[in-house]
């Protein structure tokens, strides 16, 4: 079909921003699980950490892979600036969720408790370094990083750990513990129901701090991100529907409905990832100090003709992958029971 | 050293350990549904203690392929912009194309195929056996085309000049369909069958040998035995025509595979050999003069292009080619001899009593694992000094932001995760084969319950 009457470079600019928050508030509970694994004490406790993401955290993850795709085949300079300016963090991150995989993998695979402890440490390290790279990936594309007339990141890799950058990282840490401990709460029952339960105000407060002083910093630091929010108030939607979210999220838990504090902390993540869209768009990566050297969603994209044939894929496959990711939820519904073929 | 090269070990050693894992997967893939589907026809619990414990080897290996998978997907773009850039609007989509039509396919019904043997019903688990197998197998298509746009780039145009130019897509199916995608993913599956085929071999050969789990294992072998006889027979037909596109598009390539240099005369073939590339001839060989006509061309004296045609900053590193080239199709036709020797015995009733070809068995698996790599060193040095042929040569490609010592750290560090990756595969490979398949009285007590 041929969609070139539309603005493929938004729809392509928004796709992304869907695949990501599709991440975010999917493989965001498994590392938030991750993140939360060693305050459950006990083996029998671990093996129902681990086994409550078992049967998803791997399909979760494709969505970060096909983001990664649909960036380098829609934004070809963002996906190569990005990966070769930030080369350790994402190092970092590759090498963390390579751990992260095989600590999920490995660790019930023997019985030793020393093998298993390393597993449990290593599950959980890389599940919070993985976030927080993302996250501080995050934090320097909303400050702007310094890029030259080529097009090429043109700082440091201790630059990418400023103060700004480090507090997104934090909150983004705070979000996905957040999002796990309603995730295992809704996977559990018993005595680890009740000990999951008693985490989540905690992890509610913690993500509530971190995310107003985000909120204050960014306001006072980097003003221009509010700046569409005063041009056209009705975007003003956006910040309210993820109050609201969020504030929400309490409310269900305190009457035990597991399940709408999951989805209205999915709908708080959508919304903080719409903020950000908002905020910097038409700059994908926005150049700082240098601002007339920013990749944008129009100077960086690609053909026409590409993301046209990429909407077309999109279309096709995206009803494909929703139906199956709703018929492994749906089979895997319920509480998690240990059984033969667990981790 | 210096970037270029530290990047290009880097790229090697990665892509290398992780192509160790798919085509396990991808031919585990096959066996696992025909066994399945041979359980679900017979209800012989036999089968069905067959199907679980190819399917908890196939978990493992699609584990590591994962974890080593999502570094590739990044490293386009850390050690490769400029390439990234250039060819982000082609190569993009096809990796795009294979996360959305493979690895949600594929990731997702998994599960049910791992952690679902409760919670599903037998037909259930056998089509999401059918789904991740199509999943691999899907993967392998968007991977190859990418690959082979490389080789033998079409659908597409170059705008801009200099530092700005790139390649855009003008033809989404003449980029998918290039010259020599098809052909490639061909010898690619059949590899990767093989692959699988072997590992159910040799753990089965391994078995028999020791006389533990005798029932399971000798059926195990059967149908992978079948697969590897298939596979391996289409291979060589294959094979050939691989060479022949390689002939017609790369002659660079071919010319370095068999070590022909002059401009333009019969081709002789080389059994084996090893090239002298300052004084342009092979040593220690064996020839058989003019085959290299023959064989691409039906007649001996047909002239085929050599080295010499080509200046030489266009010309691959010669001795390793024709090195790889030639290993690899020497274990292709040593694993013809040993499949159609196993079937001739299968078929004679002597199979599981021969102890020698039993053995031979268990070290097959390493052949095709071989043959795979060298296969693609072959593909892709012989590619040199392109990284897309003869549109981007490999050292304008790199990421001008990274520096040698950064590539030095990250090797390092790939080096170093992906030996203790391999370690521990393999132990707890070994652990799975040592602890056997699950008994069939106790799955057939586990159904009736």
């Amino acid at each position: 079909m041929d969609f070139t009457f539309l603005d493929l470079n938004l729809i392509w600019f928004v796709l992304i921003g869907v695949l990501f928050s599709g991440y975010a508030m999917l493989d965001g509970f498994d590392l938030g699980v991750g993140a939360l694994h060693l305050l459950m004490k006990t083996d029998h406790e671990r093996r129902v950490s681990i086994n409550s993401i078992g049967p998803v955290w791997d399909g979760n993850e494709v969505w970060l892979v096909t983001g990664g795709g649909a960036l380098f085949a829609a934004f070809p300079d963002v996906y190569a600036t990005l990966a070769s300016g930030f080369y350790f963090a994402v190092m970092l991150l590759l090498m963390s969720l390579i751990f992260r995989a095989i600590s999920i993998e490995f660790r019930s695979k023997h019985h030793s408790p020393a093998w298993r402890q390393f597993w449990d440490v290593s599950f959980s390290v890389s599940s919070i370094v993985a976030t927080l790279v993302l996250g501080i990936a995050l934090g320097n594309l909303v400050m702007g990083i310094p890029l030259g007339p080529d097009k090429e990141y043109a700082g440091t890799f201790l630059g990418l750990f400023n103060p700004y950058a480090l507090l997104v990282g934090v909150t983004t840490v705070a979000l996905f513990m957040m999002h796990g401990a309603i995730y295992l709460c809704l996977k559990t029952e018993g005595e680890i129901h009740e000990k999951v339960r008693g985490w989540i105000n905690n992890c509610i407060i913690f993500f509530i701090i971190c995310y107003a002083t985000t909120t204050m910093a960014t306001l006072v630091y980097i003003p221009e991100m509010a700046e569409k929010f005063r041009l056209s108030p009705v975007l003003f939607l956006i910040p309210l529907v993820n109050m609201l979210a969020i504030a929400n999220i309490p409310r269900e838990i305190y009457h035990g409905r597991d399940l709408l504090a999951l989805l209205s902390s999915c709908v708080a993540m959508t919304a903080l990832i719409a903020l950000f869209g908002v905020g910097i768009f038409p700059h994908i990566v926005l150049s700082n100090p240098l601002p007339e050297y920013s990749l944008t969603v129009y100077n960086a994209s690609g053909s026409q003709k590409s993301l046209n044939y990429m909407l077309n894929i999109a279309v096709i496959g995206i009803p494909f992958v929703l139906s199956y990711t709703v018929a492994i939820y749906w089979i895997f519904r319920g509480k998690v029971e240990l059984t033969a073929d667990s981790y | 050293m210096d970037v270029l090269l530290l990047s290009r070990i880097q790229f090697a050693l990665t892509v290398a350990f992780h192509y160790l894992y798919p085509p396990l997967s991808i031919g585990l893939g096959i066996i696992m549904v025909i066994m399945e589907g041979m359980y679900l026809k017979t209800k012989n619990p036999l089968y069905h203690s067959m199907t679980r414990f190819w399917v908890k080897v196939f978990g493992l290996t699609f584990a590591i392929g994962v974890a080593t998978g999502i570094v590739m997907e990044f490293e386009f773009g850390t050690n490769w912009a400029t390439y990234s850039r250039y060819v982000g609007d082609i190569f993009g989509s096809a990796l795009a194309a294979e996360g959305i039509f493979a690895f949600f396919l594929e990731s997702g019904f998994l599960a049910v195929l791992l952690f679902g043997w409760d919670k599903v019903k037998p037909w259930v688990h056998f089509v999401s056996a059918i789904m991740v197998c199509l999943g691999a197998h899907f993967s392998s298509i968007w991977i190859v085309v990418a690959g082979s746009w490389m080789q033998t780039p079409a659908g597409y145009h170059i705008v801009g000049q200099g530092m700005e130019a790139r390649a855009e897509i003008t033809d989404f199916w003449a980029m998918v369909f290039n010259p020599s995608s098809m052909d490639r993913l061909m010898h690619v599956v059949l590899g990767c069958w093989q692959a699988g085929a072997t590992l159910v071999l040799s753990i089965s050969a391994y078995y028999l040998l020791r006389n533990r789990h005798r029932e399971f294992a000798q059926a195990s072998m059967k149908i992978a035995l079948t697969v590897a006889l298939f596979a391996s027979v289409c291979q060589l037909i294959s094979g050939h025509h691989s060479a022949e596109l390689v002939a017609e598009h790369q002659p660079p390539k071919m010319a370095a595979m068999e070590a022909h240099y002059p401009e333009s005369a019969p081709a002789d073939l080389y059994l084996f050999g090893w090239v002298d590339e300052k004084n342009q001839r092979v040593n220690f060989g064996i020839r058989i003069p003019r085959m290299v006509s023959v064989l691409l061309y039906g007649d001996p004296d047909a002239p085929v292009t050599g080295l010499n045609a080509f200046p030489k900053e266009d010309r691959p590193p010669v001795n390793v080619v024709f090195q790889f080239y030639h290993i690899m199709v020497a274990i292709g036709f040593t694993l013809i001899a040993l499949n159609v020797t196993g079937m001739f015995m299968l078929l004679r009733g002597k199979l599981f009593e021969c102890r020698p070809l039993l053995w031979a068995f268990v070290f097959s698996v390493l052949g095709p694992q071989i043959a795979n790599q060298a296969g693609w060193f072959t593909a892709e040095v012989g590619r040199q000094p392109w990284i897309v042929y003869g549109l981007l040569r490999t050292s304008e490609a790199l990421s001008k932001t990274v520096t040698a010592n950064m590539v030095l750290t990250s090797l390092i560090m790939f080096t170093v995760i992906y030996l203790l990756l391999f370690v521990l595969f393999i132990f707890l490979l070994d652990r799975k084969i040592k602890h056997g398949p699950e008994d069939v009285e106790h799955l057939a007590d586990r159904q009736r319950a």
